[in-house]
């Protein structure tokens, strides 16, 4: 019997488990894996987590500056690079600078509540927007349909059976909430959806019930039911929403012109107003930029410099007013975007659709750093080069829910389908503990996985240094496709030798991707003619 | 157990118990004549919304001759005009009144008040629709290919493009997908005109092919490097903004020859010179059209546009393939693949009834139409123009902005697994559709001394026998809900018009005392609040919402 129909069927939830949970800390949960894993009620946490959805394909190049690699950069993208002195520098890093609009999230890292994950995507890239939009919100493989979003599955496994039963004393709130009139497949659960979408927080409009004949068993009967559920929910969770809101008075500046700035602000407030609600998604859109991306004389300026502007103005202001409301502990965000663009700009001033692209995460509890290396940019790049991917970005989804929402293993591979990579995000004096960064950069700058030869024709040997633990391998093409595996299984302590065969694969840049633990690293193989 | 294995196995289980209402029904004809409710759910589904009127006009007529009404041909709409000049703003180049869809650009101004006229005109052919099909298929095509005023930002390029659409809303599809591809909107939209030999630019190529061919469907299996072909054989188009028409520049043309892959059996669309460049586009639609999966798309798209979302494998079985069928012989003509939906036993399974979530348009547009909302006339375009624009707004509020989709795709409603329209209702937009109808109840919107308002005194007399509680409450339910209502509702909703009395005589004499007596205000006041009540009641109703 599953731990969650024992408390079902034994012990009715809501009565005794709030008295229960409440005679002990948060921290004694936190600390007694055992406890929460008998109680298995949704874990404890009072940790929010607010996901910024960037619309379009960002160009990740141009917003996280590779400064070792500027050179070939610039010789790639002659017509947008952004000059080197304009560059925005980050305290004690070198080799990544930012976008120069970015001067709020500067401050941020300077402040050490932001961390930059280089490269993340996932193996055989999809360059279509919607394909690929789908496979982030859904966290599928490339090659995979799902039909329920990673949030909704993760909300799902921590509040089973909702909407029935719900709200509850145990969760009185809505579980997420979307902020817009459209409620992202993200928090689509495995049969309804888990999220709200709300625009004003303050406005609620009384909705009738009234007489209800019973549904049809037709299909009219399934949406007359489905659009009924939504009339409940609303009216339900209208209330503490509303009350969330009006307790709080007053919020700092927020800037102003900046759609997402306006959405922040009133997560800002509904989080300090003291809702539940675990998760908040948010948009903002225009980041397609296949043309004109900068003014031409000034490529720190146009489309994309005020896209980046506004996005890191926002993120700036919403952790401020979550400082004075006192609730900026209990918040951790995410920037992310369907695909980042082509290393090489065309010809119309933009850049065409690519595949792996920093992510931003931050708030007080972040591990203050850049993971990752800066992607290799070779001295000739042609058109339909990309940035390989160095992180899946559903390590950094598991990571998240492990760290931050102190999920356990089980709950992780119901929600992701599979097991990932624990990468060290949140600090590891935050209630849940992840491996320190500075430990891992650390034997980030040893050579783990080498080849010889290098260029090689016909096979090249892998060598690699594991610290024990699952090791992955995987080779990519220039074009970020996954071409082969070549190690996936436990390996011990030391190094190891595989051999890639060139099985009648292009001439060209071939990546090797070791991942071990928390470690990745890219060796660079040049396959000759 | 693989990662693929283990969704599959898990997924099923998670389903919660709510099972769809299946159907065995195909295409096969549902006979010559239909009963009320069946005409009822026809026109909801091709029309917005049903007026009495409608009903009344095609009461009795065989189906034939229904849907062959449903699907002819309207005239073509005469142009929007200059609604917006005002004391702030003059377009020097059109005169109020006279459209300026072939006028100079003049400045950013004129064009976003143009933009404004463009979406109004829109809304104010929907609202005043003749019975036929022409307006959904112009709704539909504009969701298929998606385009944005905001990214083409030239009101004339748009006006173009949407004239277009509307010529061929019935017409044939292969040719529409043809003269897509060649509209200066488009070219523009998806950088089709910086397509180029030396820079080729895969947007329009891969939307042609994602998008607007063969989906994303299992089968629909074309590779990134058929991207890379056919952004090669569209090399070459330019727009001159000054006429706003396309040409085929061969100078920017790539020549070479194009391989395709396995999904089209390995087709090399032959590279050609000078101005037989422009034939490529030719070969490569004639590819494309080879493949059954191109009617399979459009069928389960029309299928889901006007019967249901959800299409398991019997209804692919027996109604999408055999749609398809006929979409192939008839050279993808439309007309008889829609003939063939419309009169099938399939589309008039008591399953399919009601099952439609209304979108914001059928929903805004549907209820002026119901109600007979009485607009100002075409001579006061101004005040005509900002009332239709009034509408227009409501659905943009519940996430449907004519003319301005989120993206190329077109609205998530329309395709996203596994929601589809279930998508248009949520906490936020729910609240707003409600607040709408009590708002056009009560007191309605006005603006210059005009006013738009459900009329519900008016709506009722236009019904067959109003001074009856129970005929008017039956001829309500008829043209307002699909879902068969209950005895007790039915006794609700008298409850309101006889205010808690339980004779119907008292409905009976107050309303035939508002009828002898039409300029008495105490009177009409009676029949007023107890019919904005009711009505208030019935739009907010779940059941509302269904088409």
């Amino acid at each position: 019997m599953k731990r969650r129909n024992f408390l079902g069927t034994a012990i009715p939830a809501g009565v005794m488990l709030p008295a229960l949970i409440n005679g002990f800390t948060f921290k004694a949960f936190g600390a007694s894996p055992l406890m929460s894993a008998i109680l298995s009620a949704p874990t404890q946490t009072d940790h929010v987590l607010v996901l910024i959805q960037l619309n379009g394909g960002n160009d990740g190049l141009n917003m996280v500056i590779p400064l070792d690699q500027y050179d070939n950069l610039a010789n790639a993208r002659t017509n947008i690079i952004i000059g080197q002195d304009k560059i925005l520098k980050l305290n004690g890093i070198t080799k990544t600078g930012l976008h120069p609009a970015m001067t709020g999230l500067q401050s941020l890292y300077n402040e050490g509540k932001l961390q930059i994950i280089q490269s993340v995507g996932y193996p055989q890239p999809n360059f279509s927007h919607f394909r690929a939009t789908d496979i982030w919100l859904t966290a599928s493989g490339s090659g995979t349909v799902l039909n329920s979003g990673w949030m909704g599955r993760y909300l799902n496994e921590e509040y089973t059976n909702f909407p029935i039963g719900y709200p509850n004393t145990i969760m009185p709130d809505p579980l997420a909430i979307q902020i817009g009139s459209f409620v992202s497949p993200a928090m689509q659960g495995p049969s309804v959806n888990m999220g709200m979408a709300i625009t004003d927080p303050t406005n609620f409009y009384n909705l009738i019930n009234g007489i209800q004949d019973p549904a049809p068993n037709t299909r009219g009967g399934k949406e007359l039911t489905y659009i009924r559920q939504v009339s409940q929910q609303t009216q339900q969770y209208g209330a503490v929403i509303k009350a969330a809101a009006a307790a709080v008075t007053k919020q700092t500046t927020y800037p102003t012109g900046n759609s997402l700035a306006d959405q922040l602000k009133i997560v800002a407030r509904l989080i300090a107003g003291g809702l539940k609600t675990r998760v908040y998604m948010v948009n903002i859109g225009g980041f397609d930029t296949h043309s004109l991306q900068v003014n031409a004389g000034a490529t720190e300026t146009g489309t994309h410099a005020n896209l980046l502007g506004k996005v890191s103005d926002a993120i700036r202001a919403f952790m401020d007013d979550l400082k004075y409301q006192n609730a900026s502990k209990r918040v951790v965000g995410m920037t992310f975007s369907e695909f980042g663009r082509r290393i090489k700009s065309n010809s119309s001033g933009g850049t065409d659709h690519g595949a792996a692209a920093p992510l931003l995460i931050f708030g007080d509890s972040v591990q203050q750093g850049i993971l990752g290396n800066s992607p290799t940019i070779g001295s000739v790049i042609t058109t339909n080069d990309n940035v390989p991917m160095q992180y899946d970005f559903r390590s950094v989804y598991a990571s998240l829910l492990s760290q931050w929402f102190c999920s356990p293993d089980a709950t992780l591979n119901n929600v992701l389908l599979n097991n990932y990579q624990n990468l060290p995000i949140i600090q590891s004096n935050a209630p849940c503990v992840s491996t320190d960064i500075n430990k891992l950069n650390a034997q980030a700058g040893k050579k783990l996985i080498t080849n010889y030869p290098n260029p090689f024709q016909s096979t090249t040997n892998v060598i690699f240094e594991s610290m024990g633990g699952h090791t992955l391998i995987q080779v990519f093409n220039i074009q970020g496709r996954l071409i082969k595996t070549l190690v996936d299984s436990e390996t011990t302590v030391g190094t190891h030798q595989v051999t890639f065969e060139n099985e009648g694969y292009l001439p060209g840049i071939y990546y090797a991707r070791l991942q071990n633990g928390a470690l990745q690293q890219v060796r660079t193989m040049m396959l000759a003619n | 157990m693989d990662r693929r294995s283990f969704i599959t196995a898990k997924e099923p289980f998670s389903k919660n118990s709510i099972v769809t209402a299946r159907t065995q029904s195909g295409l096969s004809s549902v006979g010559a004549t239909i009963p009320t409710a069946d005409l009822i759910h026809l026109l909801k589904r091709t029309l917005f919304g049903v007026k009495w009127a409608d009903l009344l006009a095609f009461s009795g007529k065989s189906l034939d001759v229904i849907v062959n009404t449903l699907l002819s041909t309207d005239p073509i709409p005469s142009p929007p005009v200059n609604n917006y000049n005002d004391s702030g703003y003059t377009d020097t180049n059109v005169p109020l009144g006279q459209t300026w869809v072939t006028a100079a650009y003049g400045d950013g101004t004129a064009n976003g008040r143009r933009i404004g006229s463009f979406k109004a005109w829109w809304t104010g052919l929907m609202i005043n629709q003749p019975a036929t099909l022409q307006e959904k298929m112009v709704l539909f095509w504009h969701n298929h290919f998606s385009t944005q005023t905001s990214t083409i930002d030239d009101a004339r390029y748009i006006y173009n493009h949407h004239a277009l659409l509307r010529t061929y809303a019935l017409g044939n599809f292969k040719q529409l997908v043809k003269q897509v591809t060649l509209d200066p909107a488009m070219l523009v939209y998806l950088n089709g005109n910086l397509n180029n030999k030396n820079a080729p630019d895969e947007n329009y190529g891969r939307e042609l092919q994602e998008l607007f061919v063969f989906g994303k469907g299992p089968n629909s299996k074309y590779t990134e490097d058929d991207v890379k072909a056919a952004a090669k054989v569209l090399t070459g188009y330019v727009v001159n903004p000054l006429t706003i028409s396309s040409s085929f520049n061969s100078a920017r043309h790539d020549t070479g020859n194009k391989q395709f892959s396995a999904f089209y059996n390995n087709t090399i669309i032959t590279g050609k010179t000078g101005n037989n460049g422009a034939t490529e586009l030719d070969d490569m639609l004639d590819m494309f059209f080879k493949l059954d999966e191109t009617a399979l798309f459009i069928c389960r798209k029309l299928y889901r546009f006007f019967v249901y979302y959800d299409i398991d494998a019997t209804t692919e079985a027996n109604v999408i393939a055999p749609m398809a069928a006929i979409f192939r012989a008839a050279n993808y003509d439309i007309v008889p693949v829609l003939k063939a939906l419309f009169t099938s036993a399939h589309f008039f399974d008591s399953v399919n009834r009601g099952c439609m979530i209304k979108s914001p348009i059928d929903y805004t547009v549907g209820l002026c139409r119901e109600f007979g909302i009485v607009f100002p006339p075409p001579t006061d375009y101004v005040n005509q123009y900002i009332m239709f624009d009034f509408v227009r707004i409501q659905a943009a509020f519940v996430e449907q902005n004519i003319g301005d989709p989120p993206n190329v795709a077109g609205w998530p409603a329309y395709y996203q697994v596994p929601q589809f329209h279930e998508l248009w209702i949520n906490s936020d937009t729910l609240p707003k559709r409600n607040q709408l109808t009590d708002y056009l109840v009560a007191i309605g919107y006005s603006r210059n001394g005009k006013k738009i308002v459900i009329d519900t005194v008016a709506f009722a007399n236009s019904l067959s026998n109003p001074a009856d509680p129970n005929s008017l409450i039956n001829d309500v339910l008829t043209l307002l809900y699909t879902i068969d209502s209950s005895q007790k509702l039915k006794d609700f909703l008298k409850s309101i018009l006889l205010s808690g009395q339980i004779s119907d005589h008292y409905w009976t004499d107050a309303w035939n005392a508002y009828k002898a007596n039409l300029n008495d205000a105490m009177t009409k006041g009676i029949v007023t609040t107890r019919l904005q009540a009711m009505f208030k009641y019935m739009m907010n109703l779940s059941e509302y919402q269904l088409s």
